[in-house]
């Protein structure tokens, strides 16, 4: 359960490698409360280290099951075996690419691969967790979004449409879930500097992944809402989605 | 399915029409941490039985009125059982004042029903809007614990509807009858309550008060009046500094006689009792504006009221009301704590060091403690499970913010090493692995409640949080 300081004992991870889980999985560890915590994530020595690291936060129950996006038959079981061994308070949904988008724009193929990490593989986890955590009649799914998902842009037209799509879809699920005791919370954070971003140029209001944890940690008892990491790109983009499209292809973004 | 919500601000029938089983979210007296179940509201004992031997795999718990602070009334994803519909209150025997009750009447019932005959509950806890289903399944404690314990020790027999569904009648000679005072509704639905009243000659209370200007003084205070009354209570200023942190207000009272009543009152004693159950108290938290709760209003609460309070002691005739639920004229004040919500955190010690150490703390943080209630506690029950303990228990109310969980979980780690123990009714973010510390005979209690559920049906938030 989420007791009443927003502390969680449970927590499904999937995407458990990437850097901004991580860190989440860190700071929620900090209240000393979580008692189970199942890793979802591509097998290997990454997970497998991820495993031994949640431990020694202090969580006595660690598990891992292998998650491959692609393979969507997958997905609906991945879940289920999760919340098959017990209650799972938070579901945090964390995994993605970022594809180079000239490479994508030029094999189209490539770019329904990135549809199907990114957007297909969001829609099946995010729909099976609000399933079970219907029927346990409670529990937070935190779905990454991105400032990407807000307006289509030139450099990431692919990245961003898949973004979009998962805004979409937990922003709307969210409301859906109002009174079920499920929220969904949506996370769309600027630049924020992991192995995802490593090798490119920082963008404006960059952030780190320590960032995201703790305003996920701050939001996550307040019901299904949209937050931004750092607040303040909430506004950028907000006067960015009004700028005229003329002006908007233009700008060095 | 119909929709509901119901946050704890119920009243003694919202929700229960007998009818299939609503989703509701729910949430304690607190706010925090709202769930959504299945309420339904049988109406009968063999609905009761049906509903106990059909609950799937999330289990069933009973509601009472909502009042517990935490999650001990919830129970997400499963079946949430109201007995309004268990509300009858029998004849009152004149010579044992015997009473045998429905679970689902009110104290506010009660009472009404019973003091203009001369009889008054022998355990009250600090609002009459609570379930005698709920008030023993907490164990409450009252002012006079130090006197007369807590309500176990006046109840004569239970009706319990165990984990199979079978009805079975226990009295105190029972060793399982043991497991429903603190065991929070996890051994069974308590049908029926015989509770045994305690005589009054008047529906007024004679009460002393006295303004104290440090803990120390506080303490001394509150320790001697319990040598001289049934009744007492201590109200702290958490807030002030230097040598006046723990400053107070103590009062210390009786239930008056008629002659003291008739004094006062122009002979109108027992017949009054509208009035004493109704009448305004001293300035009381709703008279803050909502979600206004921080330091300075806190802070200017305190002062005004320890200052309205006499210098030297003074004595005074009080409605039972104004005495023992002063924070019952106002409905839903909970609501003023704004949208996070609120955890009361109440503990029991005996070393007075510890509750010097914690309201230094709360002190020292600045935590807006806007009710802080000090009490002495005599010789604990026979409940595994029962809070009371020998000494002193401290009770506060603290908005939540995000710094909230770990100057709790100091508290708790000082109130542990002391010996001493949080009050589950209260509860809603204790360390699971506290629990068996905290009540070292919670094996003993497993071991009863195995008996009367083997399956484990009875479930709340409350039992999946801290493992139960
Ligand atoms: C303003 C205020 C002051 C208070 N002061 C005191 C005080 O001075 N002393 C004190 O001890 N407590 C005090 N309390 C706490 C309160 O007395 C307890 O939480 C009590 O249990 C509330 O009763 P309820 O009917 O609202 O029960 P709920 O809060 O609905 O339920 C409490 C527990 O009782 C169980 N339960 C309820 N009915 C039944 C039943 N029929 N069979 C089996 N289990 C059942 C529930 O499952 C749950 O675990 C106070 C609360 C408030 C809001
Ligand atoms: N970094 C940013 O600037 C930024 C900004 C906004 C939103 N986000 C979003 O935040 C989330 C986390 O990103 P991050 O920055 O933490 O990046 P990251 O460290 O690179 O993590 C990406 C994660 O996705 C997993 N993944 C990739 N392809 C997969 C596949 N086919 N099957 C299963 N798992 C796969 C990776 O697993 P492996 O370890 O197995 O590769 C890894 O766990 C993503 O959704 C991302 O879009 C990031």
């Amino acid at each position: 359960m989420i007791n009443a300081v927003g502390a969680p004992q449970s927590m499904l991870v999937i995407g458990a490698t990437s850097d901004i889980a991580r860190a989440t999985v860190t700071q929620l560890a900090s209240a000393g409360r979580l008692q189970r915590v199942v890793l979802a994530g591509r097998s290997g020595a990454a997970l497998d280290a991820e495993v031994e690291r949640v431990r020694r936060l202090g969580v006595p129950l660690v598990t891992s099951h292998h998650f491959e996006a692609r393979d969507r038959a997958g997905h609906e079981q991945v879940v289920a075996d999760a919340f098959d061994a017990g209650e799972i308070d938070v579901v945090l949904i964390c995994f993605g690419v970022l594809p180079d988008e000239d490479r994508v724009r030029a094999e189209p193929l490539a770019a329904a691969e990135v549809v199907d990490i990114n957007f297909t593989a969001v829609v099946t986890t995010l729909l099976a967790s609000a399933k079970h955590q219907r029927a346990q009649g409670h529990g937070v799914i935190v779905v990454l979004s991105s400032a990407a998902a807000v307006r289509g842009r030139a450099s990431n037209a692919v990245y961003g449409s898949t973004k979009a799509g998962v805004d979409a879809l937990a922003s709307g699920l969210g409301d859906a879930l109002q009174s079920t005791g499920v929220s969904v919370v949506v996370v769309r954070p600027g630049f924020v500097r992991t192995r995802m971003t490593a090798g490119l140029r920082p963008a404006p209001l960059a952030v780190t992944p320590q960032d995201v944890a703790e305003a996920i940690a701050a939001n996550l008892t307040l019901g299904s809402r949209t937050i931004w990491v750092p607040t303040s790109m909430g506004w950028v983009m907000g006067a960015l989605a009004v700028t005229p499209r003329a002006l908007f292809r233009r700008l060095p973004i | 399915m119909r929709l509901a919500r119901g946050d704890g601000a119920e009243g003694a029938d919202a929700g229960d029409s007998p009818a299939a089983p609503v989703v509701q979210e729910l949430t304690g007296w607190g706010r925090t941490a709202p769930t959504v179940a299945h309420v339904a509201a049988p109406s009968t004992v063999t609905d009761v039985s049906r509903f106990v031997a059909e609950s799937g795999s999330r289990g069933v718990i009973v509601r009472g009125l909502g009042r517990s602070y935490g999650d001990a009334a919830q129970n997400a994803g499963g079946l949430v059982l109201r007995l309004g519909a268990f509300d009858e209150i029998g004849p009152v025997d004149p010579e044992t004042g015997l009473v045998t009750c429905g679970a689902g009447v009110s104290l506010d019932r009660l009472l009404r029903e019973v003091l203009p005959r001369g009889w008054f509950v022998p355990v009250t806890p600090g609002t009459r809007q609570v379930s005698l289903g709920g008030a023993v399944a907490a164990d409450v404690h009252g002012k006079n614990h130090h006197r007369d314990g807590s309500l176990s020790a006046h109840v004569a027999a239970l009706t319990l509807v165990d984990g199979r569904g079978v009805v079975r009648r226990l009295t105190p000679s029972d060793d399982l009858f043991w497991s429903v005072p603190g065991g929070m509704g996890l051994t069974g639905v308590v049908l029926e309550v015989t509770l045994r009243l305690i005589r009054v000659e008047s529906s007024l209370m004679q009460v002393d008060t006295t303004r104290t200007g440090s803990l120390d003084e506080t303490m001394a205070v509150l320790a001697e009046s319990d040598r001289t009354s049934r009744y007492t209570v201590a109200w702290v200023d958490c807030l002030a500094r230097g040598s006046a942190r723990g400053r107070g207000v103590v009062t210390a009272g009786d239930h008056a006689t008629s002659e003291q009543a008739g004094e006062h009152a122009g002979g109108q004693t027992r017949g009054s009792l509208s009035r004493a159950l109704g009448r305004r108290p001293l300035p009381a938290p709703p008279w803050a504006p909502s979600g206004a709760l921080n330091l300075v209003t806190v802070g200017l609460f305190n002062e005004a009221y320890h200052r309205r309070a006499p210098r030297a002691t003074r004595r005074s005739l009080e409605g039972v009301g104004t005495f023992f639920h002063p924070l019952d004229v106002v409905d839903g004040w909970n609501r003023i704590y704004g949208s996070r919500g609120f955890v009361q955190h109440q503990f029991a010690v005996e070393d007075p060091e510890c509750v010097r150490r914690v309201v230094g703390r709360l002190s020292d943080r600045r935590a807006p403690t806007f009710l802080c209630v000090l009490k002495r506690l005599g010789p604990a029950g026979r409940g595994p499970l029962s809070f009371p303990s020998p000494g002193w228990t401290l009770a506060v109310d603290l908005p939540v913010s995000d710094s909230l969980g770990d100057l709790l979980d100091e508290l708790d780690a000082d109130v542990l090493a002391s010996g001493g123990r949080v009050y589950l009714a209260k509860d809603s973010r204790l360390r699971p692995e506290s629990v068996a510390l905290m009540y070292p005979r919670l094996d003993e209690w497993r071991s009863l409640r195995d008996e009367l559920d083997p399956e484990h049906v009875f479930q709340s938030d409350l039992s999946r949080r801290l493992n139960l």
